[in-house]
């Protein structure tokens, strides 16, 4: 059993070594993270609020299908985008397998279910508030879909950093589909699963200390931001 | 400014709306043909609010037919002003401006300050509207519905929740919308308020309408023993 002090210690020495490789590392993982949940955004927001107004056959199965898909195994979805990248798979032309374009792809499919079926609650429920209104001021259904989402982007915020916490603590998918790659598609957690199967657990501790710290300053952050905003918008 | 001829008469024809097992109006025919406002008055619960989303469009009847101006009810002819208001969660222009699809992109912004210049709120264009007060939330609701250019204003109690300051200001607009030519059908249960702007009144009791007569009469005579009762101030069972 490492010692966490001794573990705390070294993980301050190694933020405050300026070693480049840990800031390669720290970086790799925010920008995939980041990218991943910026793709599922831009696709499972709109998705999510049709969802929510839509009235259609079979969109109670897909309400729910969604909110099954929040608990996607990470390794399954590796190894399915695995397979479609590879050489042999279907976008295999694509050559991006093990490369960081790749673990985007896969944090993209883990972090999609989460903002439709997140958003579509959300939205569901302002949907509540506003329909007869929206309504009576010629709003087609479709047209409320924007106006929901623009309305409701505060909460939307916490929907997108529950997605952004799914991608930047999860190892399975990103460790398939990028393959750890030293100074290439190694991010911290896949740094901190190797250095944990070499044994090195202070190292690994460490690395995870840092993770923890970065996820709560990207929270800390958006958090901020929309408490400001909603101060300045709402009553 | 429309020909009031274009949207008149309002005419319903044995109305009649049941929701969940409950029949909420009855067999109602009505026909509103004076350019006057008409009051819909009556106690909670009378039928008043369903009645107007009726002939706004939001709802449908389930037995019977609505038309205005010999055309079917539409939504884009007639605008609803409801006791509570929803604003979106934008600044007051934005949501002057989001009622104003229907007109050219590059004239939207100053059409919306001139809407808000009449209901008096220009100087707050740029506040959060769920910022402002009750009443300036209903005045933005009203340059909104303004905004939409009806030919017929639908008013659900819009001063139910208002202090006597803000109920004026309302009424005020509401007066000036009016004398556009668009025709006013707001129902109430606050009785010097229909005194102030009645042409007509309709009573609605129970989801039946009772009367339909000039304001004057009805409130000097009316015909019926409920529409007397809920004008002495007693209450309706």
């Amino acid at each position: 059993m490492p010692d966490v002090s001794n573990a705390a210690a070294l993980a301050l020495s190694l933020v405050f070594s300026g070693d480049p490789g840990l800031w390669h590392i720290v970086g790799l993982s925010l920008a995939v993270s980041l990218s991943a949940v910026m793709i599922a955004a831009l696709i499972g927001l709109p998705v999510g609020g049709m969802l929510a107004l839509g009235r259609f056959r079979g969109r109670d199965i897909l309400v729910v299908i969604f909110n099954a898909a929040m608990g996607l195994p990470p390794v399954v979805v590796g190894l399915a985008v695995y397979l479609l990248l590879s050489r042999s798979g279907p976008l295999g032309f694509f050559g991006i397998l093990f490369t960081p374009k790749a673990m985007v792809i896969a944090q993209a499919v883990l972090v999609f279910p989460i903002v439709v079926a997140l958003s579509r609650q959300v939205i569901e429920d302002l949907w509540a508030e506003y329909s007869e209104q929206l309504r009576s001021l010629g709003s087609s259904r479709a047209a409320s879909v924007g106006t929901l989402l623009w309305d409701g982007r505060f909460s939307l915020v916490t929907v997108l950093l529950a997605g952004f916490g799914r991608a930047a603590a999860e190892v399975g998918a990103i460790m398939i589909v990028g393959g750890n790659i030293d100074g290439f598609t190694r991010t911290m957690t896949t740094a901190i699963a190797l250095e944990t199967s070499k044994g090195d657990l202070p190292l690994a501790l460490a690395l995870g200390m840092v993770l923890l710290v970065l996820v709560i300053f990207v929270n800390a952050g958006a958090w901020g931001m929309q408490r400001v905003g909603q101060w300045l918008v709402d009553a | 400014m429309h020909a009031p001829s274009m949207s008149l008469p309002i005419k319903l024809d044995r109305v009649g709306y049941s929701a969940g097992g409950v029949e909420i109006l009855k067999d109602i025919s009505l026909t509103l043909a004076s350019t006057s406002p008409t009051i819909v008055l009556g106690p909670n619960g009378a039928g008043k609010s369903v009645l107007l989303r009726l002939c706004h469009g939001l709802l449908t009847p389930t037995s019977g037919s609505i038309s205005t101006g010999n055309m079917n009810v539409s939504i884009e002819h007639t605008a609803l002003l409801f006791q509570r208001p929803v604003m979106l969660r934008r600044t007051t222009i934005a949501n002057v401006i989001y009622a104003l699809s229907h007109s050219e992109p590059q004239e939207r912004k100053a059409r919306a300050f001139q809407l808000l210049s009449r209901v008096g709120l220009a100087q707050l264009a740029y506040r959060p509207a769920r910022k402002l007060s009750g009443g300036e939330q209903q005045r933005v609701a009203l340059a909104r519905a303004w905004a939409r250019d009806p030919k017929i204003l639908f008013l659900d109690e819009p001063t139910a929740n208002l202090d006597p300051a803000a109920t004026r200001a309302v009424e005020d607009i509401v007066q000036e919308i009016a004398a556009t030519g668009v025709k006013i059908v707001m129902a109430t249960h606050d009785l010097g308020q229909a005194r102030r702007l009645a042409g007509d009144v309709v009573f609605l009791h129970q989801g039946c309408a009772i009367e339909h007569t000039p304001a004057e009469r009805f409130f000097n005579s009316p015909c019926s023993i409920e529409a007397a009762k809920f004008l002495r101030g007693e209450l309706l069972a």
